[in-house]
Parts: C-alpha cells; sequence; structure tokens
C-alpha cells in the first residue's frame, strides 16, 4: 500500500487494503454527521463542502456531440474525503481532495487524477461565489442571477487530453430519493444527494488530433454522506440517463455479496419534477458476458420503460489508483436518449 | 544395472553423513556469500536504473526563494496555475539532546521513490495514522533510540535506510515541529513542469538544478566492484572446501568403483551417474545457500545502502526484492562450481585402471615437482599482479594487482610451509618430534588447500581492517583540523543574515560559507568563497601545494582544489583550472577532502562575489571560544532559532557516525569469510583424521598414548595455523597498501596514509589459533577415543 493508495483511501473512506477496492466503503462513521431524513437541503450553502460528513462529491458527466455527430463524453469529479469532521487552515486540515477527469471518444478513452490536501488552498470548494478546483481543474459558477449552479464554466485536462466547457441550465435543481435523502441499503444507510440534470453544454475538447467544438447534455449531481455502504455491498452501477422525451432518469443499483442488489431510481419530468422510486421498482440487469458489462437491460415498469443501454465506448475504463469504468451510453427501446454509466467494484478487464 | 549402481554410490553418503553435511554446506556457503553480494549489487543496479534521473529528491529541479521560505499560497497559487510541484520543509532541531534533521515531505504529491519504505504495498499503516496527529515519522533505529522518551515526537517507526539524525516525515507534523507557520523551504518540479520560472505567480521563486548526482553508477561502480571482490573471494574459499569433500568421497569409494567396473558398468555409465549425483547435491547446496544468500543480503542491505547513500547520496530501498534471474544465476554457479571442484576426481576415475588396487590412501600426493610448478605460478601471479598497475590504469588494475597478491601468496603457501617444516623437521632431535614435523610436513598436501584458504582469509582480514583503521584514524584527525569553526549557523533569510553579521560585530569573528554549485571540468562540483583569516593557513592542510599558496590565494591569483578534482584531471601546482565561461585561474595547492563525490573548489571571497554576485550568504562558521555563551546570546538576544545553529562536535559526532555504518557490511563479510576458511579447516582436518588411523597405529603400538597422539595433533593444528598466519600477515599488509595508494585513488579519488595496527594482528592471530583449535577438535576427539581395537586392526588388515 503506497501512500498514494494510503491516501485514496483516505479519499474514499478508509477500508484495510487498496485491493478490496468498494467493499466495506464508508461503513464506520465514528464522530461523523449521520444523514437524517428530517435535515432539508438549503442552496446556496449546501452547494459547498460539508466536512463534518465524511465524504462528498461533485460530480459532472456530459453527452457531447461534434459537428459531425460524432459521440463524445466527459466526466469531471470532485471527491472530499475527511479522515477526521473538521477542516482546518494549513496543513493540519484531515480534508483530502481527490479529482477525477474523463473523456470518452468512439475509439479513445483519456484519464487523470489529482490528489491534494485540504487547508491549503490547493482543492475546495466554496458555496458563493460557487467553486470546486484541485489544482488547474475548475467548475465556477457564471450565473449573474438565480442558483449558483444555473451557469458554470468547466475546466480539467490530462495526459492526451483537456476540456473547456460553458454549461446553462434549463431546468431546476432536482432533490434525490425522499426531499434529498438518498437511502442507500435495506439497512438505512443513506445519503443527501440532488442533482442538476438540465445543463446544455458548448465548448472545446482537446485531443491528440486537435480542437473539436463540442454541444451537448450535461448533469451534475451532488452527494454527501458518512457511510453510503453496507458492509456487504461491495460496488455499484449507476445510471443518469437524458430522454429525448425531455425527461431523464436517474438509478442505481448496489450489489450486495449476501442478498439480492438493492436498487433506487428517480423520474424526472422535463419541468423537473422529481417521481421517487423505492427498492425494487428499477430493474437493472447485464445485457452482455462482458465484466463490468458494457450494455444493460433497464426496466422501470411503473413509468412503461424498457431500455437497451449500449457504451459508446466499452473501453471506458479510468484505470487511476481507484479504478472503475465510467463513460458515456447510447439509450435505444421504449425510449431513446443518451446517458451515462458508472461502474464500480469489478476487477480490471484484461 | 544401473539403479543397482545408483544406489550402491549413493549408500556412500548414507553411511558417511558428515561428509554429505560438509559438502552441502561448504557449496551452500559459497553460493550463498556470492550471491548475497550478487542480490545486493543487482537491487542497487535496479533502483539506479529505475530512479534514472529520479535519485532522492536532490535529483528534482526544484524552486526556491533565495531571500528565505515559500508561504504556503505561493504554492497553492503554482498549483492551481498548474505547475506539478511539491513541498519540502526541513530544518533542524534539538530533540532529547539529540540534532534532529527533520525534513517534511508530502505524501500525496512526493515522487513516490522518495517515500518512506514503511509506506511501501506491504505497510498496515491507515491515512488515519500517516495525516492525523500524533503522524508518523520514519528515522534510523539508533535515531529512535536516541530520541526515545522525547516528547511531541510524531509516532516513530524505524526505517534503517535513512542516514542517521534525520527524521522523515508528513509535511503537517514538519510544520508543527518547525513551528513553520505552513511556509516551505522548496518546491520540487515534478515531471511535466513548464520551462523557466513562474513569473507573475511567484517572481521571488528562483529554479535550482538538481543536486548534482555526477554520473552515479560511475560512482558507485567502485563500491559495487569492492562487493564483487569479495563474493568472488568468499566462493573461492567455498570451493576449497568442495574440492577437498568430493576429492575424499571419490577416494573413499575406489573399491565401489572398482567392484562395480568389475562386474561390467560401462566407465561412461559410472562416470554419468557420479555426473548426475554430483548434479543433484550442487543444485541441492545451490538452493541451500540461494536461500541463505538472500538472508545475509537482506541483512547487508541497510547497511549498503546507508554506505551509498552517504557516500554517493545515491537511494536504495533498505528492502530487498526476489529476482528470479538472481536465484537461477546463484544455481549456475553451484553447479559450475561444483563441476570445477568434481573435474579432478571424475578425471582420476576415468584414469583408473580396471585392476588397480582398491586400497584407499591419502587422496591426494603431491610430488616436490609439483610443489615447485605451483610455487612457480604463485610467483608469477604476484609478478603480473605487480605488473597491472604500472601497465594500464583504472580500478580493474588495481583488482589485478590485489588479486594477484593475495592468489600467488596462496599459491606459494604450500612450498613456503613445507620449507619451514623442514627446517623444524633439521632441528628436531627427539624421535616423537622428528616424527612430528616429518609427518606434519607428510600432511601437508591434504591440508594445503585449507591452509591457502585460510591464508586468503587472515591477509584479506588484516587489509581490510588495515585500510578502514587508517581511513578512520586519517578522517578523524582530518576532521578535527578541518572543522576549523566553533559554531555553524544558517540565517534563515538574506536580510537576517545581514542583521547577523552586523550583531556579531566585537561578539565573535565569522568565517563566510557561501557556496555556489557548478561544472567544475565537466563534472559536478561547488565552488566557495572563503575569507582572509589566519585559521585557514594554520588549519587548512594542503596536501601538494605551490611554495607561497596561500599568499597566492588570498592575492585572488590563484585557486585551491579538493584531491579528488586534483587527481581526476591530472592538476599539478601552477595549472589553470577552469571555475566558469573565461574564468581560469592557476592551481595554488590541493587539500583532502574524505567522503565528497564531488570536485571542489576554492576562491577568495572578493573572486566569488565578482563572479557570483547571487550567491546566497546564508550559513557563517563563527570562531569563539565560549560556545555555550555565544549559543545562548544567539538565541536569546538575536533570536535564532536553535535549528539554524549546529558545533563542530555534534558535526563530527554524526559524519564519524556515518562512516562507522560505511564499513559495516566490510566488517560483516570480513568475519564471514574467516568463517568459511575456518570451516575449511575442519573439513580438511576430518578428511585426514579418517585416513590417518594406519600411520597412527605403529606409533601407538610402540607405546605412544592416544591422549598423547591427540595432543600432537592439536599441536600440528595449532603449528600451521600459526605459520599460516606469519605469512598471511606481510600479505595482508601488501593488500591494505594497494587498498590505500592504489585502489582508494582510483575509486574516490583520495590517497590515505597507512598505519599499522599490531593489537588487531594479535586479536586476530589469537583468532586463526582459535580456529585451528575448534576445527580440530571433532578429528582429535574422534581419535582420543578410537578404540584399541581399531588400532590393532590396522596390522591384522595389512596385506
Amino acid at each position: 500500500m503506497n501512500a498514494r493508495c494510503l491516501a485514496l483511501l483516505a479519499a474514499l473512506a478508509a477500508g484495510p487494503a487498496c485491493a478490496q477496492g468498494y467493499a466495506g466503503l464508508g461503513t464506520r462513521a465514528e464522530g461523523f454527521a449521520i444523514p437524517s431524513p428530517d435535515t432539508r437541503l438549503s442552496f446556496p450553502d449546501d452547494h459547498g463542502p460539508h466536512p463534518e460528513y465524511r465524504i462528498e462529491w461533485w460530480y459532472l458527466t456530459a453527452n457531447l456531440t461534434d459537428a459531425a455527430g460524432t459521440d463524445y463524453g466527459i466526466q469531471w469529479t470532485l471527491f472530499r474525503s475527511a479522515l477526521a469532521p473538521f477542516e482546518a487552515e494549513g496543513w493540519a486540515s484531515p480534508q483530502i481532495w481527490l479529482g477525477n477527469a474523463g473523456l470518452s471518444t468512439p475509439t479513445e478513452h483519456y484519464a487523470a487524477e489529482r490528489l491534494a490536501r485540504g487547508g491549503t488552498g490547493l482543492a475546495g470548494a466554496t458555496a458563493q461565489p460557487f467553486e470546486a478546483w484541485i489544482d488547474d481543474w475548475r467548475m465556477a459558477s457564471t450565473a449573474m442571477t438565480g442558483d449558483q449552479l444555473d451557469a458554470l464554466s468547466l475546466t480539467a485536462n490530462g495526459d492526451g487530453f483537456a476540456y473547456d466547457l460553458a454549461l446553462t441550465a434549463n431546468g431546476p435543481l432536482v432533490p434525490q430519493g425522499i426531499d434529498g435523502y438518498s437511502v442507500k441499503s435495506r439497512e438505512g444507510q443513506a445519503s443527501h444527494y440532488y442533482s442538476q440534470p438540465f445543463y446544455d453544454i458548448t465548448g472545446t475538447l482537446s485531443l491528440p488530433s486537435g480542437p473539436v467544438e463540442v454541444t451537448g447534455q450535461g448533469w451534475l449531481d451532488r452527494e454527501y454522506s458518512s457511510q453510503p455502504l453496507s458492509e456487504t455491498q461491495d460496488g455499484w452501477d449507476w445510471i443518469s440517463l437524458h430522454l429525448d422525451s425531455g425527461a431523464k432518469l436517474m438509478g442505481f443499483r448496489l450489489r450486495d455479496r449476501e442478498s439480492a442488489a438493492f436498487t433506487s431510481a428517480t423520474w424526472i419530468a422535463p419541468d423537473g419534477t422529481p417521481t421517487p422510486y423505492r427498492d425494487g421498482a428499477l430493474t437493472m440487469t447485464p445485457a452482455t458476458d462482458a465484466e463490468p458489462p458494457t450494455g444493460w437491460q433497464i426496466d422501470l415498469p411503473a413509468q412503461d420503460l424498457s431500455v437497451q443501454l449500449d457504451a459508446i465506448n466499452p473501453k471506458s475504463w479510468m484505470p487511476l489508483t481507484f479504478p472503475y469504468w465510467e463513460g458515456p451510453v447510447r439509450v435505444t427501446g421504449s425510449h431513446q436518449g443518451r446517458g451515462y454509466l458508472e461502474m464500480t467494484g469489478y476487477p480490471a478487464p484484461e | 544395472m544401473r539403479r543397482a549402481a545408483l544406489s550402491a554410490l549413493l549408500s556412500h553418503w548414507r553411511r558417511q553423513p558428515l561428509q554429505l553435511f560438509t559438502l552441502l554446506a561448504g557449496l551452500a556457503l559459497a553460493t550463498a556469500l556470492w550471491s548475497a553480494v550478487q542480490a545486493i549489487n543487482a537491487e542497487a543496479r535496479r533502483s539506479y536504473d529505475a530512479a534514472a534521473g529520479t535519485l532522492g529528491l536532490g535529483a528534482y529541479e526544484t524552486l526556491g526563494d533565495p531571500a528565505g521560505r515559500i508561504p504556503l499560497a505561493t504554492f497553492a497559487a503554482l498549483r492551481r496555475a498548474g505547475w506539478p510541484v511539491a513541498p519540502i520543509l526541513e530544518g533542524r532541531l534539538l530533540v532529547a539532546g539529540e540534532r534532529l534533521h527533520v525534513l517534511g515531505i508530502e505524501p500525496i504529491s512526493a515522487p513516490v521513490e522518495n517515500l518512506p519504505a514503511g509506506l511501501g504495498p506491504d505497510s498496515d499503516l491507515t491515512p488515519a495514522d500517516l495525516f492525523l496527529p500524533p503522524g508518523l515519522g520514519f528515522a534510523a533505529p539508533e535515531t529512535i533510540a536516541a530520541l526515545d522518551g522525547a516528547p511531541d515526537l510524531p509516532r516513530l517507526i524505524a526505517d534503517p535506510a535513512l542516514p542517521p539524525g534525520q527524521l522523515v516525515t508528513d509535511i503537517a507534523v514538519a510544520d508543527r515541529m518547525l513551528e513553520a507557520g505552513g511556509d516551505l523551504d522548496r518546491l520540487l518540479l515534478l515531471p511535466g513542469a513548464p520551462e523557466g520560472t513562474p513569473g507573475e505567480i511567484a517572481p521571488a521563486l528562483r529554479r535550482t538544478a538538481p543536486q548534482d548526482q555526477g554520473d552515479l553508477s560511475r560512482l558507485t561502480d567502485s563500491f559495487h566492484l569492492n562487493l564483487t571482490a569479495f563474493g568472488l573471494l568468499s566462493f573461492a574459499v567455498g570451493l576449497f572446501i568442495v574440492h577437498g569433500t568430493i576429492g575424499l568421497a571419490f577416494e573413499q569409494r575406489r573399491p565401489i568403483f572398482r567392484t562395480l567396473r568389475a562386474l561390467g558398468l560401462p566407465l561412461g555409465t559410472l562416470l554419468s551417474l557420479l555426473l548426475a549425483e554430483l548434479l543433484l547435491l550442487a543444485l541441492l547446496a545451490g538452493a541451500l545457500g540461494i536461500a541463505l544468500g538472500y538472508l545475509i543480503a537482506g541483512a547487508l542491505l541497510p547497511d549498503v545502502a546507508a554506505t551509498l547513500r552517504g557516500l554517493y547520496g545515491a537511494s536504495l530501498p533498505g528492502t530487498l526484492a526476489f529476482d528470479p534471474v538472481w536465484a537461477l544465476s546463484g544455481l549456475g554457479i553451484a553447479l559450475a562450481g561444483a563441476l570445477v571442484a568434481a573435474a579432478h576426481g571424475l578425471d582420476k576415475i576415468r584414469r583408473m585402471p580396471l585392476l588397480a588396487s582398491a586400497q584407499p590412501r591419502a587422496w591426494t600426493t603431491v610430488s616436490a615437482r609439483a610443489l615447485r610448478r605451483q610455487a612457480a605460478a604463485g610467483a608469477a601471479l604476484l609478478l603480473a599482479g605487480v605488473a597491472a598497475p604500472l601497465l594500464a590504469d583504472g580500478l580493474l588494475a588495481g583488482f589485478a594487482l590485489l588479486g594477484g597478491l593475495l592468489l600467488g601468496a596462496a599459491l606459494l603457501l604450500p612450498l613456503l610451509l613445507s620449507a619451514a617444516l623442514s627446517l623444524g623437521a633439521a632441528r628436531a632431535r627427539r624421535a616423537a618430534a622428528q616424527w612430528f614435523w616429518a609427518d606434519t610436513r607428510q600432511q601437508l598436501p591434504g591440508l594445503s588447500l585449507a591452509l591457502m584458504a585460510l591464508l586468503l582469509a587472515l591477509a584479506t582480514n588484516i587489509g581490510v581492517s588495515t585500510m578502514v583503521s587508517s581511513f578512520r584514524l586519517t578522517f578523524t584527525g582530518w576532521l578535527d583540523q578541518r572543522l576549523v569553526s566553533q559554531l555553524y549557523v544558517t540565517a534563515p533569510s538574506e536580510s537576517e543574515a545581514a542583521r547577523l553579521r552586523d550583531w556579531l560585530k566585537g561578539r565573535a569573528d565569522f568565517l563566510p560559507i557561501w557556496k555556489v554549485d557548478l561544472p567544475l571540468h565537466d563534472a559536478p562540483g561547488e565552488l566557495y568563497g572563503i575569507s582572509d583569516n589566519p585559521v585557514y593557513r594554520s588549519h587548512w592542510p594542503l596536501i601538494d601545494a605551490a611554495p607561497d599558496a596561500w599568499d597566492q590565494f588570498f592575492a585572488n591569483e590563484g585557486v585551491l582544489v579538493n584531491e579528488q578534482l586534483a587527481r581526476r584531471n591530472g592538476f599539478a601546482p601552477g595549472d589553470p583550472v577552469t571555475l566558469g565561461p573565461g574564468w581560469v585561474l592557476p592551481l595554488a595547492g590541493t587539500y583532502s577532502d574524505y567522503g565528497n563525490p564531488n570536485g571542489q573548489a576554492l576562491v577568495s571571497l572578493p573572486l566569488m562575489l565578482q563572479h557570483h554576485p547571487e550567491v546566497p550568504r546564508l550559513r557563517h562558521g563563527l570562531l569563539t571560544d565560549d560556545i555555550p555563551g555565544l549559543t545562548a546570546a544567539l538565541h536569546d538576544d538575536f533570536g535564532l532559532p536553535r535549528a539554524n545553529l549546529i558545533n563542530n562536535e555534534t558535526l563530527k559526532a554524526t559524519s564519524l557516525q556515518i562512516f562507522d555504518r560505511t564499513f559495516t557490511v566490510t566488517a560483516a563479510l570480513n568475519v564471514l569469510t574467516l568463517s568459511v576458511a575456518g570451516f575449511a579447516i575442519l573439513t580438511a582436518l576430518l578428511t585426514l583424521s579418517t585416513m590417518r588411523l594406519p600411520q597412527l597405529a605403529p606409533l601407538w603400538a610402540l607405546g605412544m598414548t592416544r591422549r598423547r597422539l591427540a595432543r600432537l595433533e592439536i599441536l600440528r593444528s595449532l603449528a600451521l595455523a600459526a605459520l599460516t598466519f606469519t605469512v598471511a600477515l606481510p600479505v595482508g599488509l601488501a593488500l591494505a597498501w594497494c587498498l590505500l595508494a592504489v585502489v582508494n585513488v582510483e575509486a574516490f579519488g583520495w590517497r590515505l596514509p597507512m598505519f599499522l595496527f599490531p593489537r588487531q594482528w594479535l586479536l586476530l592471530f589469537g583468532l586463526a589459533l582459535l580456529a585451528a583449535l575448534i576445527a580440530a577438535f571433532l578429528p582429535v576427539r574422534r581419535l582420543a577415543r578410537t578404540e584399541p581395537s581399531h588400532f590393532l586392526k590396522v596390522f591384522a588388515d595389512e596385506r
């Protein structure tokens, strides 16, 4: 276990060894705040960090196309992880930040990461004006009026790629679960979770072949918790879909070693009205033998939804210190559209 | 038939378990020492390669502020502008009366190769251990022992690869200990950093080239060659054992061979069976040896790592990685060694007439002619060794001299011993004494290989310990002289330094210690400017100087360089030395500078300031008679942090500590080689004792008691060891001279005077006798307990 690994484990709540990965994630929560169904989200304050919770993230994915219609996907993530439930100035801060950035084309996949200590100014987030950053990666509010998250600028770079995007929301913030309280297991593990799934995007991708002008749709997730998984859960499959009807679907499946997977979903009407669904309403079934599965059958009978997801680039593995699969997908079946798929807790593909 | 033959051959080892043990142990020991050295070398080479350009933190380009520390906000601004930089905070502290060099690194951004081994893959440390108070600190075991009980320290973890007195810790802990308030000393520029300086983000920062690692593999080559030579020597000594045992086993099985051949076993089959048996044994011993070698290498590696870091600044992990290639080469050398050792025996069997007498006899006899031939070969080797440095330059010639000297002396030994024993025989009057000398001479051929091994071990021991002790004595004296100032202070910034110089006026004389790093004659070097103070003339010994060297020097008309630089470039006083573009000065003199891998030059202070006005002016040496008083005043009145003060006693102690660690490996290999030689004598004596019954029986029959016979056997063993030591002493001293005057000069660039340490010789003499005594004990006990009936049988069985 090298220090990078140590730090990364810290970043995603300590486990006994790197190899164990996502298993047992955040099962301990000594001294940290526990999400409560009685807590109400409050903006803009909740756009900023919550150091009293163990883990937190600012997670943006976008489905983009260029003038020729080629599909692209980008991911920008800032994780915060606390070793102790407070923030302090300077090196004494117990907060550790991890940035992940990805860019998928139909044939290539790029990934990069950044690590930094809190308290130093190297990485962090502020609620107003809204900004989340690590090193020279930055997500910052450009909103003149309304909510801080209504307009954003977004930059990141890594080996072989960079992107610089402008995001404008054309819908409201959407609480996930019950008023932003999202249950993650039958034992009651939960997080505070809200999204801004209505971004229109324009901007530039920098690739080895040169700059590419793109447009598309983006989805921002904000989530914080202190014990998101139960002890027997060892990974998750998560989707965010932009349907051509204007509706959105967020769904996840938490895999359990000892019992059936725990699922949860939120149907978001084109006007932003959420309909949360409890465990079992959504079914997610792998449609390929690949590991991790890059094709899925998704069913939400309550919304007459039965769709097939196919990865735009099945090789969207993020080979970082803490590896996972994350990439854009195409939606076909009862509904058409595009979206993003994230799968954690799988062994690295050959 | 083949199976029956094989089981007949192998049955020998069942009946002679001790012989089997000797054979396996000898070969295993030889393989172990050889492969331990190979493992260490391979590990070192691997880490040089892996590190290519990332050796230690000093291998990175850095950003620093000449005026002092870097604010945390500047560091953050650089990172947010996309500069890949990692922070370093360091300082010195007095903790529990110990000077502690605190090195704060930031484990998240620091290059992984530079993290303490304790954070490696097998660590069970958690992020909370590392990042939450009290945090973790890594230090050498002796440093941890010295810090025992001191308050406000992080949790300490031993890391033998770290230099003594250093504490490597998370930057948060260092910040707390050094009260740095978040400020940083330097920023490492990691791969991918832009060219140039950051400009308006951090206008005060200057870029500094990597600390000259020089050509590390060239510098460390000599060290590894040293180790290899030791490994080879040990292997040779081990082969003596194997040769003896295999020879004995073949000799004792002559009746079996004859019977098998008489029963119709073809010669080719017999030979291939013997070869198969040999390969089996060699594989077994080789595997044992590799396991043992791995353990030895693992135990020695931390000291090797410390040595390389101390001498050359090369960083090496304190732990050993297992490499199958290395293990295979170990097996290979075991096989090759066994074949070489058995070649003679196999050849004899090939030529053995079918109906030859199966009577065992002394397995080797050496005619006087053979003895003379061997001595002539020895003399030739000696001459070739002496000729080597005359004909060729370089370290290899130095080692050729060493090799020729040692092997030549070893080959000459039997003749010398034989002559000495003849002398003894000529002076003996009583019958028992005459028999004693004659019998000893008769045994010489069987023992000579073991005694040659002993000679090699003893001579090496004398040579190496004379070299190390001479070096230490010279080094200590040199430190006493060279540390001219009583106190060394480093100001935190240029403005503080100027204030310090004002403050010192009327309180103490000070010597500026201002240097710039720059290439000197195409190699990494450093240039110091020194002020005209009489202490230099009296305390800075020049080993080669123009008559008025100091006058010329302080008249700005000469340069002084260290011995390394002078030797590397063949400078003599008066030669031009280039100190920079268009800046050439004649050489005024040369001074010793032990332990420094780099070239160094001194110029007078005005010249230095003229050519390098930007030189950092932070370090000063203070001349004072009242060290505690001035220390207290500097701290209390002037406000200098204690971390920025060091007195010359502490400096000296640290230097000697590093020195002693440097030679731990040498001492360990010394002891191991001597043990192998002791083992060689034991096997030789055991071999002989089983064959000597027919020679001793008549004496017993003539009335000599078994006790007396046993006493004489011990006496013989002691006499031979003493004689061998007598030969080893001059050889060892010649070896020491070679090491000091030839090898050291080639390897390190400095020549050392030789001192003699008779007390060490006496000790070694005692050790040699003890080894002989222990080796003789087992066979003699067997003799003393031999049943009289066995003696009688000798006559009964005589044909």
